[in-house]
């Protein structure tokens, strides 16, 4: 192992009651490929923005090179030999390849030198690249390679990647390997952000693993199984949910059979043969990594996205397969989406008119004129039944935190009192108490004789509410299967390898 | 053919604070600010400029007043989007409204006051070629630093390390930001140059092309240079075409009316107005959604810390 490149002690960054860092240590060596585990929210981004100096920790030190540092801007990390691959790309969609390298180098312009200079790097690394053609006409994995050359002209003494492979197809993550191993050898230290436990194992010498904004390990992805770093990042805790009493199951009310979808996005995810049933006074969890289908699958369910190519969707023992949204609502359904302003509530509008927004399907409101006085009625209620905490009688949407943004569009949709509640990712963003809050309440629903599905990226928030869970991978799902039976480790490596996988390693 | 370089010539002078006024505004918006305050930094520079002129009798002394003065308006503007992230849109708009006022209040005691024409810029040799000679190379020191900014700003926006920062500014501002640019110190170099040439072109209107000062006499002339910029979409070589078209299109419907074809005055002295919605129209349709506008153009900017 070369000499040590970058050492991180006890950084500490919080948004608001958030703790997005909660005194991180980190140490990169030279020559070291180095990843950075967690899940979505563990705070692996920001540790990283603090590090190239776009967001400035309240506490903890920055050495590199044994030097302590401080990196008030990108500019000022890059002069200490940090460069950095945006998850999201941060390209300049009308400029050329050649323009965009220009950019962040001192005192360069989109010159002969210039483009001598990166044809020699391109080769080097085995990086082939259009440099005259405008980005927005190039794919996902030629952007990427851009980014990395244009980071690389800077001469790195260490890379930072922030989920570099998310939009890499197979043979484009190979080559990309490649040319990292290249850099490595020659003395640079990569950290490599990633939730893809395969790749880690395949590429990282070292891995260090973050859960809630902590370390909770530090370990060698080599000699440790994928399923053993998947309970690690997902962590152990429980949260405190009140028990319900014990009642029994009814009718099954939401049924898919066989459901395939295709997907109307660029970087969507074909749904396959899906089957599921949840039944009255039943909690199911859909568990797994962002982007295995999980939206494209609440779209096909709420009626709102994608083409169905075979299969049915039943809500209440009508099949809806064909349906909008509306229609399933009148069959005493209730959707939840994952955006909470846009798409659950206008952000202008006051509580009092997003109560519209899904209480208009069931005709309670008037049939030509709206009933003011009833949506007033509602919201009052909803703010006071669950708990909303608002800044005036009927603010805007977008003026409230998300937490009680959330607990208001739960609460809206409780009040219709469904007997189907489909919420896709209940506490993504939430602080916890507002997040144990719309757990609480969900599990009440349920124990009220309501059938509850919960899509969910956090694996506590599954185990914790759900009486069955099933994991989506690469657009299936897994069958749902009881919680106590099912173990933390089995679940990881599902979210991992899907179930056929899996189940060839049990 | 006696005729043709005084005709030339007054194309020209009717072109050139349009010209003037687009290329500011132009760099303006490449770095992603929409400054609808043209028309009122315009004024103010017109009424400043003419004031300074009369009290140091110097109209040269007063066309650099005016411009510092369309550029302290535009401080302002910069200093509402920029520091307190106001809508651009409303704030542009009342920075003309504000400008339009405060303009007749600065040019209160000139109204009528007549002044001299400066002594035209001859270059040697150049304007002995007939015809042609006099007309593109006899005139106002103001029209030749018009052709100097065409080539400054081309070349600037194209070829210069800050044009390509400028805009990288306005094609994306959050990957600039992410890149560690100094979006908000680029934009105001781009508002206060904006302001500086808007004031510019007003100064010229009142001391060199009408010789007196009015209020209201910039006359919408700042919504034809915001008009220009769109039309240009993005390239100086087209906003320079659609300055001296519509300069072309001012002397044109004059010489018309002076020779009575048989169309009322009024639609002729509309006429420039016209051929702007005429070119917007046109764009709308044939371009692609915002053609040639920049990525971020009026979008406030607010980094996270």
């Amino acid at each position: 192992m070369g000499p040590e490149r970058i050492r991180l002690a006890g950084i500490t960054k919080a948004f608001g009651a958030l703790k997005a860092n909660d005194h991180v240590d980190l140490t990169l060596h030279a020559g070291e490929i180095h990843a950075l585990l967690g899940e979505n929210g563990a705070g692996k981004s920001t540790l990283m923005k603090i590090l190239y100096g776009l967001l400035r920790p309240d506490s903890g030190e920055i050495r590199i090179n044994g030097q302590r540092v401080t990196l008030p801007s990108p500019r000022a990390a890059r002069a200490q030999g940090i460069g950095m691959v945006f998850q999201h790309f941060s390209l300049f969609e009308d400029f050329t390849a050649l323009e965009n390298i220009a950019i962040p180098l001192d005192g360069r312009t989109a010159d002969a030198t210039l483009r001598a200079e990166v044809e020699a790097k391109a080769r080097h690394f085995g990086l082939a690249i259009a440099l005259d053609r405008p980005v927005h006409t190039l794919s996902a994995g030629e952007r990427q390679r851009i980014e990395i050359l244009r980071a690389l002209m800077q001469e790195p003494q260490v890379l930072i990647l922030d989920e570099p492979t998310s939009v890499l197809t197979p043979d484009e993550a190979e080559a990309l390997f490649a040319t990292l191993e290249t850099l490595a050898a020659e003395g640079a230290g990569i950290l490599f952000i990633s939730h893809k436990l395969e790749e880690v194992r395949r590429l990282c010498s070292r891995a260090t693993i973050l859960r809630g904004g902590k370390v909770v390990a530090e370990t060698d992805p080599r000699a440790v199984s994928a399923a053993d770093l998947a309970a690690l990042m997902v962590g152990e805790g429980v949260l405190d949910l009140r028990p319900v009493a014990e009642h029994a199951l009814g009718e099954p009310l939401l049924e898919l059979h066989g459901l395939s979808v295709a997907t109307e996005g660029v970087h969507g995810v074909t749904l396959r043969d899906i089957d599921l049933t949840v039944r009255a006074g039943e909690v199911v969890a859909i568990a797994g990594v962002a982007g295995n289908g999980q939206s494209e699958l609440y779209a096909a369910m709420s009626g709102e996205g994608g083409r169905v190519l075979s299969g049915e969707i039943r809500i209440a023992g009508q099949d809806v397969t064909r349906r909008d949204i509306n229609a399933r609502r009148m069959l005493g359904a209730a959707f939840v989406p994952e955006a909470r302003l846009g798409q659950a509530t206008l952000p202008q509008g006051p509580l009092s008119e997003n109560v519209i927004l899904s209480w208009h399907a069931t005709g309670s409101l008037g049939r030509w004129l709206l009933d003011t006085v009833r949506t007033g009625a509602v919201a009052r209620k909803v703010i006071e039944r669950f708990d909303v905490r608002t800044p005036s009688p009927d603010p805007q949407a977008a003026q409230l935190s998300g937490g009680n943004l959330q607990k208001y569009v739960v609460g809206r949709e409780i009040e219709r009192q469904p007997r189907l509640m489909i919420v896709d990712q209940p506490s993504w963003g939430v602080d916890a108490r507002a997040a144990t809050h719309i757990r609480q309440t969900l599990l009440d629903l349920a124990a009220s004789g309501a059938a509850v599905l919960v899509i969910s990226q956090d694996l506590d928030e599954a185990m914790a509410m759900a009486d069955r869970i099933a994991v989506m991978h690469g657009g299936h799902l897994s069958a749902a299967r009881p919680v106590p039976a099912l173990s933390r480790a089995e679940i990881g490596l599902l979210m991992v390898q899907g179930e056929n996988a899996a189940r060839g390693a049990a | 053919m006696e005729m043709l370089p005084f005709i030339l010539a007054t194309v020209f002078t009717a072109a050139t604070p349009l010209l003037i006024a687009a290329l500011g505004e132009h760099v303006t918006e490449r770095a992603g600010v929409l400054n609808l305050g043209v028309e009122g930094m315009m004024i103010v520079g017109a009424a400043t400029g003419f004031a300074a002129a009369v009290l140091t009798d110097s109209s040269v002394f007063g066309i650099f007043a005016g411009a510092l003065a369309g550029m302290a308006l535009s401080a302002v503007f910069a200093l509402m989007v920029l520091v307190f992230a106001t809508n651009q849109v409303a704030t542009g708009l009342a920075l003309t409204i504000m400008g339009l006022g405060l303009a007749g209040l600065i040019g209160q005691g000139f109204v009528g006051q007549p002044r001299a024409a400066l002594p035209p810029v001859q270059i040697p040799l150049l304007s002995e070629i007939p015809v042609l000679g006099k007309a593109l190379f006899t005139g106002d020191f103001v029209f030749f630093l018009s052709l100097a900014l065409i080539g400054l700003v081309a070349w600037g926006l194209n070829r210069t390390r800050f044009g390509l920062l400028l805009r990288a500014v306005g094609e994306n501002h959050g990957s600039a930001h992410a890149l560690g640019l100094p979006v908000k110190r680029i934009r105001l170099v781009a508002i206060l140059f904006g302001g500086l040439l808007a004031g510019l072109a007003g100064a010229y209107l009142s001391l060199i092309y009408t010789r007196f000062w009015s209020p209201g006499m910039s006359a919408g002339r700042g919504w034809i240079a915001l008009a220009l910029v769109v039309f240009a979409g993005g390239h100086v070589w087209r906003l320079v075409l659609g300055a001296y078209l519509f300069g072309g299109i001012t002397v044109a419907q004059l010489h018309a009316q002076a020779g009575a074809i048989g169309l009322p005055s009024q639609f002729l002295s509309a006429l420039p107005y016209l051929m702007t919605i005429a070119a917007l129209l046109f764009l709308s349709i044939s371009g692609r959604k915002g053609a040639g506008a920049a990525g971020s153009l009026g979008q406030p900017f607010v980094p996270e810390r």
